[in-house]
């Protein structure tokens, strides 16, 4: 039934490198939630479910022959707009922000979904538009229209790191299409403006607050800007072999916001030192580039496409979590891949392991 | 053969593309480890230290809530010291098991205690939650015993609303409460924290940013014990400014026990600056209760109460003017040159107009009417005449000289416009024409116009002083806490009327016939001592039959309105009342005027001889038969004299 040339060409090397990853994060999991006194099963418990079950997804998705998203793009991305305005319209809202739809068994974050959704139309969009001049301004108009409905819905939930991500996603695929300097002129010109206007009127303040904390994190050392400092503290004060597993002061007193999610890297950088973070960069790095050659080596328009796009939903996660806990970025509330703790980011990021297997396991076949 | 090579172009295109993302990728993880280098390897010694004596903990101080006084400095709102639990974090091994044993020892709801405490979830951890306010003192030394059992738990004290006169002034003064979600989201409060009380409603609300001051804290730097080893910065919290009111306090009380059980608003205002003397709204409510959580019972009879309790009727209440309109319509025909003082309409007892006929209050007829009979005895076929001669875009336009239709800005939230109909306005509104016999209730305050008292208190006001329009305000002066003033505000004048002077007089005489004469409808708002000016108003809620008089549901009686001003000769206040479904105006809201304007006359002097005995007026027409205050000698109304309070 299956292919014996599949099984041949099974792609260990990235399952090894997501996995190494992944159980890094779960023993940092481990560190970081070790000063809560939980309720229910401890986190790096619940984060292994969650890996073995995101495992089990991504084989799934590869054992599926990729060329079936393209049949079902567009109507998946309907589903998604759909989706995306009921969040809106019914949505769940908790700490001021609305993500989540209650589908009576289960609650789902649409947002999340979209991402793998404008890799899928994007791709299915680029694979049947032929350029070989590069894209020009009017080639892009109808891609920017695909990508600016679920973007702005997106904002308006609100949730401005998920939107970044989108945007840069997509944009990310364009790029690997090939751009007309001319169009990169004119989407300069365009967005400069575009972004003055959505700080003067969209941003709401707690968001320019954020920015401007960012900017200068003394302006309000007990406010928002107080987790930058203190990740900073977290990072720095690891120094180059860092302060030992579980011993580490920042995260183990729980001075760090959101240590076993969005800010996990702060605590594993505080307890393995640069030592611990340049190996950890490194594996990201070749994950991200087994991704890109992934794509090289695939003989087809529409792979090539789609492992473009998933890798670049892994980077950019990866470069703007680890980029905010730092302080090279505001805080914009983004997991870091397979690291953090947390189901929804795992299942989408196995999915698009998923999507880079069935394209790397057939790359002979076409 | 070019078809191949432009599909091997395109495939091998992107495929080199992917070397640059690779360098891309490269050049910014690149980035990233050098500034992981800066940090863990340039500055660690720096971070190193910073961690080491990274025990910080944050003791807010809440600033003290700026007091509300009355004209002449009587406090009606101040603040008293009150206990609150508060958690923090950091300090808590087992929250869940702290939270019961505070329950148990307190006696306080466990369900609320967790609520309050997840809801201050993803804050700062050394930030103390609020968990329960209003401790009473045997709930602070039990907590104080058992320290050693609760760490983390926290007395702290905070000040609480306390409001001098209770429910006084109620609705003018409002109330505060806990910032709410949507608050926090807001450019206003963009410095508050979640767990900060804000006005949410009157004086509290509209003046929040000048009464909440600033609140301080001590940052502490504390050993991995808890143990302070010094205080890092300290910021001593600046209390909110006071407000000096425009209010009377014993005026406003006279204002609102006038109405007895009554529903219904009063405003009373200074004619010759705007300023709000009075400003009641029947029923009120207790503004104390809406600081913590309201007993169920008592939220759901102020909900249940069809008379309304929780709005401000002075404010947000919208009525048909009835018959107080005809000062409005009487102008508009003097100033058309329509009618002159001599103009006379007869009245036998309806008016006809094509097929339709409209009939007067007093169905006997009023027989020859002239102005000042029209205003005295309020006919209503003289309006119909004159309503249907000028027709109702010329009545709107005198009503827009006095500011009618749109928000005098007395600077709170909610303020109505009511409504002042045109034909331009029924077009837009409902797509029909105007019909000419639509223009006959408006004539006499009906159909489709809408007032505020607070409008009413200000056209009567500005009848009284010829022409000028004051912005009506509330707030004489800020002064800071030790009763210094900071800003102080001057009268300020909306606009005029443009109307001559002596066309004011010729109205003013027929105001003053109606409380003063024989057959005046306003009878029972005379005092002995000084001269009563003003129109009765009864606006029908339904319109019925000849039995609409009879017993009819309390939300389908008409209201009674009455407006005023005194003296006659040189005017000082006006006076507005509305009573919600009480009656006609002269019986049920003229009293109630008599009262306020015998109250402000009698805190205008110290007690003084006793009047001249004979004086009874003669009242015919809708009789009132309770006793009225104008029949007696002037008295110290309240316990509180606070000598000459003319300004």
């Amino acid at each position: 039934m299956i292919d014996r040339r599949l099984v041949t060409n099974f792609d260990w090397t990235l399952i090894g490198l997501v996995s190494i990853i992944c159980l890094m994060g779960i023993m940092n999991i481990y560190s970081a939630s070790a000063a809560y006194k939980l309720v229910g099963a401890p986190y790096y418990i619940k984060q292994i479910n969650w890996m073995v079950f995101g495992l089990l997804i991504s084989l799934v998705v590869a054992s599926l022959d990729y060329h079936i998203l393209e049949d079902f793009a567009y109507w998946f991305y309907c589903v998604l707009i759909i989706l995306l305005i009921a969040v809106l319209l019914i949505g769940k809202t908790s700490l001021g922000a609305t993500r989540w739809l209650n589908l009576g068994l289960f609650t789902i974050q649409p947002s999340e979904l979209v991402k793998i959704g404008i890799i899928i139309t994007f791709a299915r969009f680029f694979n049947n538009y032929h350029t070989v001049e590069g894209l020009t301004v009017k080639d892009m108009l109808f891609p920017l229209g695909i990508l600016a409905v679920p973007a702005l819905l997106i904002m308006k939930q609100p949730d401005l790191g998920t939107a970044i991500l989108v945007v840069l996603i997509a944009l990310s695929m364009a790029f690997y299409v090939g751009f007309r300097w001319s169009t990169i002129v004119a989407f300069v010109l365009v967005t400069l403006p575009l972004a003055w206007f959505t700080w003067a009127v969209y941003m709401k303040p707690y968001q320019k607050s954020r920015v401007l904390n960012f900017l200068d994190p003394d302006r309000s050392r007990l406010g928002s800007g107080y987790h930058i400092i203190q990740s900073k503290i977290a990072v720095g004060s690891g120094g180059f072999f860092g302060k030992g597993y579980v011993q580490g002061t920042q995260s183990q007193l729980r001075f760090l916001p959101e240590q076993h999610t969005d800010f996990a890297f702060s605590v594993f950088a505080e307890e393995w030192g640069f030592a611990g973070t340049l190996i950890l960069i490194i594996l990201y790095l070749c994950l991200i580039l087994w991704g890109l050659n992934i794509a090289r080596r695939c003989n087809d328009r529409l792979g090539g496409l789609l492992a473009v796009g998933v890798t670049a939903m892994l980077f950019w996660h990866t470069v703007i979590n680890i980029g905010m806990v730092i302080g090279l970025f505001p805080v914009v509330g983004v997991p870091l891949p397979f690291f953090s703790y947390g189901g929804t980011s795992m299942i989408t990021s196995m999915v698009g392991v998923g999507i880079l297997q069935s394209i790397s396991m057939r790359r002979f076949m076409f | 053969m070019i078809k191949t090579q432009r599909y091997v172009r395109e495939l091998e295109q992107p495929r080199r593309r992917t070397i640059l993302l690779a360098f891309a990728v490269a050049v910014l993880f690149g980035v990233l480890l050098l500034r992981l280098w800066y940090l863990q390897v340039i500055k660690v010694d720096e971070y190193r230290a910073m961690s080491e004596n990274n025990r910080l903990r944050f003791l807010p101080v809440t600033a003290s809530r700026g007091a509300l006084m009355d004209r002449n400095g009587v406090v009606l709102v101040n603040n008293r010291p009150a206990f609150s639990l508060t958690i923090i974090p950091q300090e808590v091994e087992d929250i869940e098991k702290t939270l019961d044993r505070l329950a148990s020892l307190l006696k306080l709801d466990r369900v609320e205690l967790g609520e309050k405490w997840q809801k201050a979830k993803g804050r700062a951890r050394y930030y103390p939650v609020v968990v329960a306010v209003n401790l009473s003192r045997e709930q602070v030394e039990i907590v104080e015993e058992n320290r050693l059992r609760l760490p983390g738990v926290e007395v702290a004290m905070k000040p609480v609303r306390q409001y001098a006169f209770k429910t006084s002034a109620a609705h003018l003064l409002g109330y505060i409460g806990e910032i709410s979600d949507k608050e926090l989201e807001q450019p206003d409060y963009a410095d508050f924290n979640p767990g900060d009380y804000v006005g949410k409603n009157g004086i509290e609300k509209a003046w929040e940013q000048e009464l909440h001051g600033a609140d301080g804290g001590r940052q502490l730097e504390v050993d991995s014990r808890g143990r302070v080893l010094r205080v890092l910065s300290e910021s001593s919290p600046t209390v909110g400014n006071s407000l000096v009111l425009t209010i009377d306090q014993r005026l406003q009380q006279i204002s609102e026990q006038a109405f007895g059980s009554q529903a219904g608003a009063a405003v009373v205002m200074n004619v010759t600056n705007g300023e709000i003397l009075a400003f009641a709204s029947n029923p009120v409510f207790d503004p104390a209760l809406f600081a913590g959580r309201i007993p169920p019972d008592v939220w759901k009879g102020y909900l249940e109460d069809k008379r309304r309790p929780l709005e401000n009727k002075a404010l947000t209440g919208q009525y048909p003017p009835g018959s107080t309109y005809k000062i409005i319509t009487a102008l508009a025909g003097l100033e058309a040159g329509v009618i002159n003082e001599h103009t006379t309409v007869q009245c036998g007892g309806d008016y006809e107009m094509g097929k339709s006929k409209f009939r007067c209050w007093k169905s006997s007829g009023h027989g020859a009417v002239n102005l000042r009979k029209s205003l005295k005895e309020s006919c209503d076929v003289y309006y119909y005449w004159l309503g249907e001669k000028i027709g109702v875009d010329r009545i709107a336009a005198m009503a827009e000289r006095f500011h009618l239709g749109k928000e005098l800005g007395i600077g709170l939230q909610y303020e109505k416009k009511g409504l002042i109909p045109t034909m331009a306005w029924k077009l837009k509104r409902f797509s029909k024409k105007w019909l000419p016999g639509e223009t006959l209730p408006v004539a006499i305050g009906q159909g489709y116009v809408l007032m505020t008292p607070l409008q009413m208190a200000s056209m009567i006001s500005t009848v009284a002083n010829e022409g000028t329009i004051y912005r009506p305000h509330l707030v004489k002066r800020v002064v800071d806490q030790d009763g210094k003033t900071i800003r102080e505000f001057a009268p300020e004048a909306l606009g005029s009327t443009g109307i001559s002077s002596a066309l004011f007089k010729k109205i003013k005489q027929g105001l003053f016939a109606v409380v003063n004469e024989t057959a005046g409808t306003g009878g029972s708002a005379r005092l002995w001592d000084y001269k009563v000016a003003g129109k009765t108003g009864t606006s029908q809620v339904v319109k019925l039959g000849e039995d609409r008089k009879k017993a009819l549901k309390y939300e389908h009686r008409d209201h009674g309105l009455f407006v005023a001003f005194a003296p006659y000769d040189k005017p000082e206040i006006a006076v507005a009342v509305v009573v919600e479904h009480g009656g006609g105006g002269g019986a049920v809201a003229a009293p109630i005027a008599g009262r306020i304007l015998r109250g402000y006359f009698d805190l205008q002097k110290p007690p003084a001889a006793t009047p001249p005995s004979a004086e009874t007026p003669v009242r015919e027409t809708e009789a009132v038969e309770q006793p009225l205050e104008s029949s007696r000698p002037p008295q110290p109304s309240t316990p509180h004299e606070r000598g000459d309070n003319r300004d």
